[in-house]
């Protein structure tokens, strides 16, 4: 699959609208999900590590930890896990029913390949769209530290940004860049795996939605481990 | 597999893919899923403008035949020829240009569920042959208009009725004007009146488009309505009566039992011999 869709993504036929279509279902229809969990997530970020870095009088260093988390680890890892569950699931199951209803069949009997058509516009925007949503993410991460900081650590605004600075080398931001690119295109190239090969009807169809959930889930850590450790022996 | 050259193969065989036009040969095709037998070598020859079909019990094969002729599948042995291009050992890439002159009607439709009525019929000629957006549009709507279902272009197709998905099928089947029609089971689970209208329009596409057909079914009634009807125009009107002598032979039958051909012959034939045979006596019956 992976070498039909290099194949397709260099020679025609292209399929434009696919591929726009899917960059907003992807990209736009994952928003509301990942500024939630990147909000949430830094505002919690900075109410735990607040209280334990108040043992040390060190509060002020908040906005280090928030955005050193934020943009290398969490960022990556819960937008992954976030369009894991809504894109991954969607894509196997779309792919699935199309499959087990024989449209996938009917396609390919209409002159089109499936792969350019469904695959390919798919994989282009996750690889585009993730790491796109990462940057939202651990944005609206330090955004939400920053609340939590003001309001309930009573730390200044000017401390907590200033610490976000010091606490980002730019080998950091380059790893929370990077490393989406991975986990877009495992994610995605997961479900369409598996909704492509989905067989047993409506049921098949259920399992391969929980398979490709649960596929690309575990991936996303393990490509994150994988991807981490090739990245600092590189960069660092 | 290698390709055989033109001296090692079947003389009978060389005859048939001597001809020209559409047409469709299957040769010596083998075909098994893990231990069962699918397909032993199965042989036959579609001419042009002519009817096949295949009858048989489920899972004895039929609709495996299409999916082989579509390079959907890949035969284990023999050879499959669409139009005088060898098919079973073609490439993807290569199968789209021999697609376009293939129309399939999937059992229960396969319709693009996502696609409205036009853009599930126009599918092709927007999509892949890139027809000016009029032009396209001007044929989708005659196809509706041929099937009569123009009022319904713009419905998804999940607010249409079994029978009316399948005739879309058979619409979007024939847009793109293919000179051979395969279908799987259109007139399956519909009443007996939709099916009439659907083997209805198998018969118009055959005898007023020249559409070559391959019609797979267990409805012996439909089987029979399509073998030994005809249509013809009479003024606006599209007139059915029974098809008589040289016609009624354009349409054979084939009968697949245990992965082998286990009859081929016209509706004459298949009726003289189910009185001999117990098997089709009792498929028949």
């Amino acid at each position: 699959m992976i070498k039909n869709v290099l194949r397709g993504l260099v020679m025609p036929p292209f399929y434009f609208r696919d591929i726009v279509e899917q960059f907003e279902a992807i990209g736009v229809g994952s928003l509301t999900v990942v500024l939630l969990t990147g909000m949430f997530t830094g505002m919690v970020l900075a109410l735990q590590s607040g209280f334990t870095l108040d043992q040390f009088g060190a509060r002020s260093m908040v906005g280090r930890l928030v955005s050193a988390s934020m943009v290398k680890e969490l960022g990556p890892v819960l937008t992954g896990l976030m369009v894991a569950g809504r894109v991954g699931s969607g894509i196997a199951a779309e792919l699935g029913s199309m499959t087990v209803t024989d449209q996938i069949a009917a396609l390919r009997a209409l002159g089109t390949d499936p792969i350019r058509k469904l695959v390919l516009p798919r994989i282009l925007a996750g690889v585009v769209m993730v790491p796109l949503l990462t940057v939202i993410s651990g944005g609206v991460g330090m955004v939400g530290g920053w609340i939590v900081t003001v309001t309930q650590l009573k730390v200044a605004s000017s401390v907590y940004w200033n610490a976000v600075v010091q606490g980002l080398f730019i080998q950091d931001v380059w790893m929370g860049l990077i490393k989406p690119f991975f986990l877009g295109f495992a994610i995605v190239s997961i479900g369409c795996h598996v909704g492509m090969r989905t067989t047993g009807g409506t049921q098949g169809v259920g399992r391969a939605t929980t398979n490709a959930v649960v596929a690309s889930s575990v991936a996303v850590i393990a490509v994150d481990f994988l991807v981490t450790k090739i990245l600092i022996v590189l960069m660092y | 597999m290698a390709v055989k050259e033109s001296s090692e193969r079947d003389p009978l065989l060389e005859e048939a893919l001597g001809h020209s036009g559409p047409i469709v040969v299957f040769d010596k095709v083998h075909l098994a899923f893990d231990e069962k037998v699918i397909l032993r070598d199965v042989s036959f020859t579609l001419q042009t403008g002519h009817t096949k079909i295949f009858l048989g019990a489920s899972g004895a094969g039929k609709s495996t035949i299409l999916r082989l002729m579509l390079g959907l599948l890949k035969p284990d042995a023999g050879e499959i020829f669409v139009n005088g291009e060898r098919v079973d050992n073609m490439s993807e890439d290569a199968l789209m240009a021999v697609r376009a002159d293939l129309g399939m009607v999937f059992q229960e439709g396969a319709l693009f569920d996502s696609l409205t009525v036009r853009e599930n019929v126009g599918y092709k000629l927007f999509e892949e042959l890139h027809w000016p957006l009029d032009r396209a549009n001007a044929r989708v709507e005659e196809v509706l208009g041929f099937i009569g279902l123009g009022e319904f272009i713009d419905r998804m197709p999940s607010e249409l009725s079994g029978g009316q998905r399948r005739r879309v099928a058979i619409a979007r089947a024939m847009a793109a004007k293919p000179r051979i029609l395969l279908y799987d089971e259109p007139t399956t689970g519909l009443d007996p009146i939709t099916a009439l209208t659907v083997d209805e329009e198998i018969i118009k596409l055959r005898d007023l488009e020249g559409v070559s057909s391959i019609l797979v079914t267990h409805q012996l009634r439909d089987a029979f309505f399509v073998a030994e009807n005809t249509a013809r125009r009479d003024g606006q009107k599209v007139v059915f009566e029974r098809a008589e002598g040289r016609k009624a032979d354009e349409a054979e039958f084939i009968m697949l039992k245990d992965g082998r051909i286990g009859f081929e012959g016209n509706a004459s034939e298949l009726r003289e011999i189910a009185a001999r045979d117990p098997y089709i006596h009792a498929f028949l019956s």
